[in-house]
């Protein structure tokens, strides 16, 4: 049923940009900030294990890139933390997943306010076939926010932080968001999951699908929000995760075909000198 | 003779293609098909409409004519062809039949494809099929032996509904026999039924599941998912879906003569009898002389038909039209 719940006035974190790049130092100086965290999480479908026991720690307001082969259980771990392995019949997850503290896994807790918390960006853009105007303000409505210039408010904001609105604003209400490009069907995207105002962002190769052009925006992007929000993305492409991200966890297969979580540690570390040698050989290009 | 020049090579391509290929059968014989179903149509369509203006020209019947409520062929002084109460009646019984159907049908559309289980969708799919494979006298049958009789039983007596202060507020005569609009359109909305879920199921289905678990990411609940995305992207399909639903529900005949009980009136209650222009077609048809005013009426009824079942496919063309360009 919708909720006849106020919403929450929208708390749009100032942005300052800035180009750090010295991931170690930070990730060092911030280890009391856990925002998200796995502990021991195994994922199953079925029968079959597709990730065993990872144990993870993300910062807040950081990038953790999630790297690795094809199947090695990236991309199932990150639907955990907003519970989209729900959807999957036959998948289950053992082990706890907190965001704040909380285990999002009991089964108390609201799914729902869950992915209000913990947005999703995909690897396909999937705007909705709607206005670009009502693709943003699609989240924030649901939640019961229909007062006209707060909308207006929202949608703005949103897609200024999705560096979109010089390129829609003038048929905002006209243009369907599918008659976009696929950059900027991307970066839209972003802005509606910008509009629920989440704490962390989960990105599954948001990139993959773009021309290098749009990728670069999408990644400049990334650094933007990493000054509010905490992103977990998986990534295919090493440079890509050398750029953006703080923290880089790099996960492969095992033999019985089950991803797991090879090393974890500062990006500039695991790119330059990673402790495990099946990372180095895989970021070195000898696998995978 | 082993090296055969780049030459020869062009000249052993330009070879004569062989009678078969030239002619390209298969080609033709589809060619065929399509042509001889466009000329099976043209000539359906030139010939109805060649006996249904024969009231006009032949009988000197006025067009202005056929709309008077009245239906009497075979008076002796001065037949009157009033085709009004059948084009309402069949209008009155497929509008109730689709008020009834399109919510249960598109509800059950939604279920199978958003809600139901495996084991649900494998009962329910082929079911459905059987509904559309039961010949409509069946459901004649089922609606004389069976609703006829408990809408006669049950509700016999006017039905009246009052308000505590303002007394009556409205009142219609009960149903006599149970031969009437309102079992003619349940009948019906049975008969729609399959159409119009598996159309619309369709539509949902078109739908794609990134949109889905784009919405409940975003924190949507399924219902609010359903409600704000699915029904709205899907919307031209299920008024195609109606549409449809509308086109078998008015010219279906035989289930509908059986049961609604063939009185040339016009409207007024859902507990009367009526007749519509399938059914009375059906009705008249072996009474009647070829030539006569009465036969070239039925005629004229089926050309009305027929430009119902045009508009609604045109219909169904602007509906799809306008879905490809948004």
């Amino acid at each position: 049923m919708p909720t006849t719940a106020t919403y929450p006035e929208p708390v749009l974190r100032p942005i300052e940009v800035t180009t750090s790049k010295e991931g170690a130092d930070e990730f060092a100086a911030r280890t009391d900030d856990v925002k998200l965290s796995t502990d021991r999480v195994s994922i199953l479908y079925g029968e079959k294990i597709a990730v065993r026991d990872v144990s993870l720690t993300i910062q807040e307001r950081s990038i953790m890139a999630l790297i690795g082969p094809s199947g090695s259980g990236k991309s199932t771990l990150l639907r955990c933390f907003n519970r989209m392995n729900d959807l999957i019949p036959g998948a289950s997850v053992r082990g706890a997943v907190t965001l704040d503290g909380e285990n999002v896994m009991e089964t108390d807790v609201s799914v729902v306010e869950l992915r209000r918390r913990v947005g999703m960006v995909f690897q396909r853009p999937n705007p909705f076939p709607m206005s670009i105007f009502e693709n943003v303000a699609y989240g924030p409505r649901r939640r019961g926010q229909n007062d006209r210039r707060k909308l207006d408010e929202l949608v703005e904001t949103s897609l200024r932080r999705a560096a979109l609105w010089d390129e829609v604003k003038d048929d905002l209400r006209r243009k369907s968001g599918l008659a976009l490009s696929g950059g900027q069907q991307q970066r839209l995207c972003i802005a509606r999951v910008l509009a629920t105002d989440p704490e962390v962002i989960l990105m599954d190769e948001p990139a993959s699908a773009l021309d290098p052009v749009s990728t670069l925006r999408i990644e400049e992007l990334l650094r933007e929000l990493r000054e509010a929000y905490t992103i977990v993305i998986v990534t295919h492409n090493m440079q890509q995760a050398a750029r953006v991200s703080d923290v880089t966890a790099f996960f492969t297969m095992a033999e019985d075909r089950a991803g797991y979580l090879v090393e974890v540690g500062p990006t500039g570390r695991i790119f330059t000198r990673p402790n495990e040698r099946l990372t180095e050989d895989y970021i070195s290009g000898r696998f995978g | 003779m082993a090296q055969m020049t780049t030459a020869n090579r062009l000249t052993g391509l330009r070879a004569r293609p062989g009678l078969l290929e030239r002619i390209d059968v298969p080609r033709r014989v589809v060619f065929l098909a399509a042509v001889s179903m466009i000329a099976i149509v043209a000539l359906l369509m030139a010939f109805i409409a060649w006996q249904g203006i024969q009231l006009f020209v032949k009988d000197g019947v006025s067009v202005g004519e056929i709309f008077s409520p009245t239906w009497n062929p075979l008076a002796n002084a001065g037949p009157e062809f009033g085709l009004l109460p059948f084009i309402a009646a069949t209008v009155c019984v497929t509008a109730v039949a689709l008020l009834i159907s399109t919510p249960l049908s598109v509800g059950l559309a939604l279920f199978l494809s958003e809600v139901a289980p495996n084991w649900a969708k494998a009962v329910v799919q082929p079911s459905l099929e059987i509904f559309v494979g039961i010949p409509s006298v069946v459901w004649g049958w089922l609606g004389i032996t069976v609703l006829v009789p408990f809408l006669a039983d049950t509700f016999s007596g006017p039905i009246v509904i009052s308000l505590p202060i303002a007394g009556p507020v409205f009142s219609m005569p009960g149903f006599l026999t149970g031969f009437s609009w309102m079992a003619g359109s349940l009948v019906l909305s049975i008969m729609v039924l399959p159409t119009i879920t598996s159309v619309s199921y369709d539509a949902f289905r078109a739908v794609p599941q990134e949109l889905r678990t784009g919405s409940l990411a975003l924190g949507t609940t399924r219902w609010q998912m359903i409600r704000h995305l699915l029904l709205p992207s899907a919307l031209s399909g299920v008024l195609t879906a109606v549409v449809l639903g509308m086109t078998r529900a008015a010219g279906e005949a035989l289930a509908v003569q059986m049961v609604i009980g063939n009185s040339p009136t016009m409207p007024a209650a859902i507990t009367q009898p009526l007749t519509t222009l399938t059914s009375q077609i059906t009705l008249d048809m072996g009474n009647t002389v070829f030539g006569e005013p009465w036969q070239d009426a039925l005629w004229t009824m089926s050309l009305v038909l027929l430009i119902i079942s045009i508009t609604s496919v045109v219909l169904v063309r602007l509906i799809n039209k306008r879905r490809l360009a948004s």
